[in-house]
């Protein structure tokens, strides 16, 4: 009983947070940023089950998405034009059933090997793709993409998901589907293996295992449900496009999983929310966005390689052992300085973009009216960085020793 | 009845380097045989030879009287045959527990599935429960194989190795970088996994050897220059000049 209490509450909590999440920010841009999460939750756990779980690093993990969306979008156009009796609701297999095919027919080619091989013909195969997508207009739709209306096919109990808080509903149910299966995966015998093929390849061949052969089935999975998402941005964008399958998209994936963190399964989860965010709040303050994505990207591989999820964790165990006592005097005492440092890199970023890209006129920064081209505010900036990281990395020994404390005390623990 | 393993005319060149220069040799079923040999003499290279790692160059070899030569290292497990290594060679981001039911899967039957929970799987969970047991690991359970002191990895190696049920176990050098006390709970170990089995292993320490080994052979430069049991191991004149002499010395 408790067994199933425990194993029910994550999922209880999942699915009540697809259900409050329209409800607690309902406007419209809330609404399709709630969607687009969703989609992209589904499309970096699919990249997890590669990197995290399997060992493989892959740079053109967009090609499935984006594949299985096109696939998608030339399915829904067609069940249009010939009038089939087809609901939205099936689009999604449909772009999952083209991701696997891609996803078979790619891999048997590039799961030969592992390691760097790996990575260096995903990234070929990526460029390939792409490339064709110039040259296969037909399919592709050139610069302007291929679009679609997703009203116009059959309503399926009265829905006909126009309105955008349908597709959310659809978004929603498909993501918890693929949660679930995804997490199951991961506790089956072929889960169980692929850590191992993570961890070495070579010892798995000794204990009766083809290491290529998990790759394959996990590569191919994993370009199912990377198709999936795929279908799901046709419906949810009505348009694709080759920038969908490009080295960019395989760069955000990357880029959100990396950040939310490979070792745990809520890791990419964490991830897709946070980039998501960022990437539809952050391009409306500053057109340097990117930039912040790449310096954030840096911050997590060299300081915290679990990730944001990584994080939580080791903050959380330290919490239920009672330790913030240790930590939060640390913390109080490193905060003023890691802050000024990055109000300073922030306004260093900022003071730079506009003088580069509007020639210097005047802007607002944190609510203040700033003049780009006088010396004072790049005075301030760089002396709120200089003093900031100074301080940082004098007071930082604090922060490890408290770290010290906790871990031998949750090790103690841990015997006991 | 055929030999548990048979090796004819085996050798091994990389490039011009004959490192394995035409080895033959029966190991009866339930036997326990030490290959030793000085530093070099390829005795390395034979069991990546006999379990697919490397293949020979010519010779054959055969597992209860079917050619294995040529096959992939897991094509020649299923059939029967396992082994360890020199230096550990395990999951290190899986706990103890993770890394030998891994081990004991594909003999179970599960393969590649992926459509139900590992955690159901009652008969793997007793068999690595067992296995965690007779290796000495039970206490260590949940601890991650990296972070396992040297002489449990070493023992955790042999689990992962004999987890498969396998006929033919391969150690190579079991015991190598143990001290004393660990050494004589390794060669228990051994001793008891060995039970049931064919045991072929390469190991330094001659007191192991010879307390072992059923039957010892002698590698030198990729020949084997004598087979025998213990006794007459130790008795032969050839051996001694070879290898005795050397490891005898001061």
């Amino acid at each position: 009983m408790r067994a199933a209490v425990q194993f029910l509450w994550p999922w209880a909590g999942l699915a009540a947070a697809f259900l409050l999440a329209p409800v607690v920010f309902s406007s419209p841009t809330a609404l399709t940023m709630e969607s687009v999460m969703g989609i992209m939750i589904i499309f970096a756990l699919s990249y997890n089950m590669l990197l995290g779980q399997t060992g493989l690093l892959s740079f053109g993990h967009a090609v499935y998405y984006g594949l299985g969306g096109f696939v998608a979008i030339h399915a829904m156009n067609a069940v249009i034009h010939d009038r089939l009796a087809v609901p939205v609701v099936v689009i999604p297999l449909v772009g999952g059933l083209a991701g696997l095919g891609f996803g078979i027919l790619f891999g048997l080619v590039s799961t030969r090997r592992a390691g760097l091989v790996f990575s260096m013909i995903s990234l070929g195969l990526g460029e390939l793709v792409s490339s064709s997508s110039f040259i296969l207009r037909g399919f592709f739709g050139g610069e302007e993409g291929v679009t679609t209306n997703r009203a116009k096919l059959a309503p399926l109990l009265g829905l006909k998901f126009g309105p955008q808080i349908q597709v959310y509903g659809l978004v929603a149910v498909c993501c918890f589907l693929c949660i679930a299966a995804m997490y199951a995966l991961t506790r089956t015998p072929f889960g169980r293996i692929s850590n191992a093929v993570r961890d070495n390849p070579e010892r798995v061949q000794y204990i009766g295992y083809s290491a290529r052969r998990i790759r394959l089935i996990a590569f191919s999975l994993s370009a199912f449900f990377a198709g999936v998402a795929g279908g799901l941005a046709a419906i949810n964008f009505e348009i694709m496009n080759a920038q969908q399958l490009g080295a960019q998209q395989s760069g955000v994936v990357l880029l959100m999983t990396y950040i939310g963190g490979v070792d745990t399964f809520v890791g990419p989860i964490l991830g897709a929310i946070i980039v998501t965010f960022l990437q539809i709040n952050l391009s409306d303050l500053t057109s340097a966005w990117q930039l912040y994505f790449g310096l954030m990207f840096i911050a997590v591989v060299s300081f915290a390689p679990g990730g944001v999820a990584g994080l939580l964790f080791r903050h959380w165990e330290a919490a239920r052992s009672g330790a913030w006592h240790r930590l939060a005097p640390a913390y109080a005492m490193v905060a003023p300085g890691l802050v000024a440092a990055l109000i300073g890199v922030v306004m260093l970023i900022e003071l730079g973009n506009r003088r580069l890209t509007d020639e210097g006129s005047p802007m607002t920064m944190f609510g203040v009216a700033i003049d780009p081209s006088s010396i004072a505010p790049w005075a301030t900036a760089l002396g709120l960085f200089a003093v900031g990281a100074a301080a940082t990395r004098l007071l930082w020994p604090k922060v490890a020793d408290a770290w010290a404390l906790v871990d031998k005390g949750l090790q103690a623990r841990g015997r006991a | 009845m055929n030999p548990a393993l048979e090796l004819t005319g085996l050798t091994k060149a990389f490039g011009l380097a004959q490192i394995i220069r035409g080895v033959s040799l029966e190991v009866a079923a339930g036997e326990r045989h030490a290959i030793i040999g000085p530093n070099g003499a390829g005795k390395s290279t034979l069991f990546h030879l006999i379990s697919g790692r490397i293949r020979p160059t010519s010779g054959e070899i055969r597992l209860d009287g079917r050619r294995i030569d040529g096959l992939e290292p897991f094509e020649i497990y299923r059939r029967g045959l396992a082994r360890s290594f020199q230096i550990t060679n395990v999951f290190p981001k899986l706990t103890v527990f993770e890394n030998l039911r891994c081990a004991t899967l594909w003999s179970l039957g599960y393969r590649y599935d992926f459509w139900r929970p590992v955690e159901r799987l009652r008969d793997a969970r007793e068999k690595t429960d067992r296995l965690m047991e007779e290796i000495g690991l039970g206490p260590r359970r949940n601890v991650l194989a990296g972070v396992l002191s040297y002489a449990e990895q070493r023992a955790l190696e042999i689990g992962v190795t004999i987890a498969g049920g396998a006929k033919v176990i391969l150690l190579d050098e079991p015991t190598a970088g143990m001290n004393a006390a660990e050494s004589a709970h390794a060669v228990a170990l051994i001793r008891k996994v060995a039970a049931g089995r064919t045991l072929i292993m390469v190991e330094h320490d001659m007191g192991i050897v010879f307390d072992l080994a059923d039957r010892i052979s002698v590698l030198v430069y990729g020949r084997i220059v004598a087979s025998d049991t213990p006794e007459r191991i130790r008795a032969n004149a050839e051996v001694q000049e070879a290898y005795l002499g050397q490891a005898a010395g001061p």
